[in-house]
């Protein structure tokens, strides 16, 4: 189970297309990354209620292709 | 009982509960140690439930939180996070004060 860092960035790109993407491949096993997403979106949003969002972006790929995704997100 | 039951019950029955994986003395993922190091350091008393006894659990707990991943803090019946939330709000002393706000004692 992996998936290419372009997917999980056209991924995220399509569910913030306002947002600023910094993603990086911690492992280099296509399987640990971490992503820091700012975006207009998460105003007025609890911290869990943005990852949710950027879980849901992410189609049910976290906790199945993508083992682990430390994730930062800030507001725009 | 089905198993958003049983998740209810557990969350209700301590202030604060951790689904892990592993047990809190030998979690089985670096994500599930890193909630544990926090909750240790912080001295609060805890529920670690392992979720790779139960299957059932295992994903239960997924959907009931509509979260995708372990570990998940609980707090007072109330989803706090996962593993960034919980490290994120520990570094800007949020944790400390969600622990002081809901009357639960921890080190200062």
């Amino acid at each position: 189970m992996a998936i290419k860092q372009e997917e999980i960035e056209q991924l995220l790109k399509e569910g913030f297309p306002d947002a600023d993407i910094q993603i990086q491949d911690l492992a280099g096993d296509d399987n640990h990354f971490s992503a820091k997403i700012i975006s207009s979106a998460f105003k007025g949003k609890s911290r869990v209620q943005q990852h949710q969002m950027v879980y849901s972006s992410l189609k049910g790929k976290m906790g199945t292709d993508l083992h682990a995704l430390a994730l930062t997100t800030e507001e725009k | 009982m089905n198993i958003n039951e049983k998740i209810q019950e557990k969350i209700s029955k301590n202030d604060v509960v951790l689904f892990l994986k592993g047990t809190p003395d030998m979690p089985q993922c670096g994500f599930s140690m890193a909630v544990c190091n926090v909750l240790k350091h912080l001295e609060v008393p805890f529920d670690g439930i392992n979720v790779l006894e139960d299957e059932e659990l295992r994903n239960g707990i997924k959907t009931f939180s509509d979260w995708p991943t372990i570990p998940q803090l609980y707090v007072k019946g109330e989803f706090v996070g996962g593993c960034d939330i919980i490290k994120e709000m520990f570094e800007k002393s949020e944790l400390q004060k969600l622990f002081e706000d809901k009357g639960i004692s921890f080190k200062k």
